[in-house]
């Protein structure tokens, strides 16, 4: 089962992820000029595009233990749904300062008063420089470092889930369910024994 | 004791259906300018206190008992039996008991009240509710001389409310005022918007509604309601104290720890909406800056 859809994968191109994906975008737009996202469209685009985001990066941070535990491998395409991951973080922004708050003096001052809007500028400022050493050429460039660097994701997105879960108001599922699934991913890229030689090294030393 | 506050606007103010669809029109094809906005002018201001449409009040609603999201509630609540009802009037009152809403209705006056609503969430309507002053009510019960503050019940009841199944807030959903707060000729428990029955969704058949606080503080479908010599324990506080007090006015001065209190934005205006100003006591200063005479409203949240 596995294999067949493993060999049906590796027939579809990497690039169409990229003419595929940002179409949400557009029709949570078009949504949201049209009365489709309610009757007060801006937070809802907000967190249409928010969610979205989150799912994306939930998606990269699956791709290894999906190829490891299931053997399906999806690596082809994990660099386009970290891209358009970013991308949608980025819209998300975006909507944030343009449409939500509008007022630049009050911009700062949340980022820097409100924990939520400060850990989610931190997951998005981690971000950038993932996005922009996502090219081939950077990934030569930095050789070894470049692994590292990348582990940056992980923090990126438990940022986001923290995000989602302190701006609900009372006790909510949703966040919760994201936020749990987060750190079940994290946890999988925990390797006991690597973690038994590292600590006995430790008590060695 | 009915009629002791007039709208300051006529019928003339109320905008008419098709004027609304042009305006949105108009911000349809405004899109692409829209994002010219944040260089533009920082804020719209109120000019007209013009009522929202019906759609965007009886769709987006903050009803947990229904579900958390905005519009749960308009999809879930036709679940709700709200006939028969009755509301338990009991405490420090000389004739406590069981009254059956019609007996109620049949003995109150019902008028229109064109009010701004405020919610904690920074967003605002303005709703043109039916309903009696719950002085009326109150008075109907014979509050004892004892008595300080008011304490009202929604109803429990998961079957049909299915999100009181999940312990998002403890239920079931209570709120409270002070007994100076609760005859003040605002206060009134709405029954009807825009001449029609209350829909399920805003708190049929009967809820509070107290312009000047955060709309939390209008508890909506309301069971039972107690005269106490106690301030009353009220959901949000319970689940949140330091986010919400017990008295929770309107106050562009003081913050939500995770939000602006200084603006909001109100619904209806499209995804280009401006925010505008939140006025101290949500516009109705003048009447009730009074009741909270010598209280320091940074410390009374």
């Amino acid at each position: 089962m596995v294999d067949s859809l493993n060999t049906a994968l590796r027939r579809v191109p990497a690039w169409l992820l990229y003419i595929v994906l940002p179409l949400p975008a557009f029709w949570f737009l078009y949504l949201g000029l049209t009365g489709g996202l309610g009757a007060e469209p801006i937070k809802a685009l907000e967190q249409e595009l928010g969610e979205f985001a989150l799912q994306l990066l939930i998606v990269g941070l699956a791709v290894t233990p999906l190829r490891r535990f299931a053997g399906l491998n999806l690596i082809r395409f994990r660099r386009a749904i970290g891209l358009m991951a970013f991308f949608y973080v980025a819209l998300h922004l975006l909507t944030w300062l343009v449409l939500d708050v509008q007022i630049l003096s009050q911009i700062w001052a949340d980022i820097v008063k409100r924990p939520y809007i400060t850990i989610g500028m931190a997951g998005f400022v981690l971000l950038v420089p993932l996005a922009l050493t996502s090219n081939n050429w950077s990934v030569r460039r930095l050789g070894p470092r470049w692994r590292k660097l990348h582990k940056l994701t992980y923090l990126a997105v438990l940022l986001g889930g923290v995000h989602y879960l302190m701006l609900a108001k009372g006790l909510q599922l949703e966040p919760l369910l994201y936020l749990g699934v987060i750190l079940g991913l994290l946890a999988l890229r925990i390797e006991p024994g690597k973690l038994r030689r590292r600590i006995g090294r430790r008590s060695a030393a | 004791m009915a009629n002791r506050w007039k709208n300051t606007l006529t019928e003339t103010d109320v905008t008419p259906e098709t004027v609304y669809l042009n305006r949105r029109q108009l911000m349809g094809g405004a899109a692409g300018i829209g994002l010219a906005g944040l260089a533009g002018p920082a804020m719209a201001q109120e000019d007209a206190l013009e009522p929202n449409e019906w759609d965007d009040i009886t769709t987006y609603n903050n009803f947990y008992e229904f579900g958390t999201g905005k519009d749960d509630p308009a999809r879930n609540a036709h679940a709700l039996t709200t006939d028969p009802w009755s509301v338990k009037i009991d405490g420090m009152v000389d004739n406590p008991g069981e009254f059956a809403f019609e007996d109620i209705m049949a003995r109150m006056t019902v008028e229109e009240r064109i009010y701004r609503f405020r919610c904690v969430e920074a967003w605002s309507m303005v709703v043109p509710w039916n309903g009696f002053e719950l002085a009326d009510l109150l008075n109907l019960a014979g509050v004892q001389s004892g008595a300080k503050y008011v304490a009202f019940e929604t109803l429990y009841r998961p079957d049909e409310m299915w999100g009181q199944k999940y312990p998002v807030l403890e239920w079931p959903y209570v709120e409270g005022l002070r007994l100076d707060e609760a005859m003040h000729p605002l206060t009134i428990m709405a029954t009807g918007i825009y001449g029609r029955d209350i829909p399920n969704q805003n708190g049929a058949p009967l809820r509070l509604v107290v312009p000047w606080k955060y709309g939390f503080k209008s508890i909506k479908s309301v069971v039972r309601i107690t005269l106490t010599d106690q301030e009353p324990p009220t959901s949000w506080n319970i689940a949140n104290g330091r986010e919400y007090g017990f008295y929770s006015n309107v106050n562009p001065e003081v913050d939500h720890p995770r939000w602006s209190q200084a603006s909001e934005r109100r619904i209806g205006g499209g995804l280009f909406a401006r925010k505008i100003p939140t006025l101290m006591f949500n516009g109705y200063e003048e009447e009730v800056a009074s009741l909270y005479e010598g209280m320091d409203l940074r410390k009374f949240i």
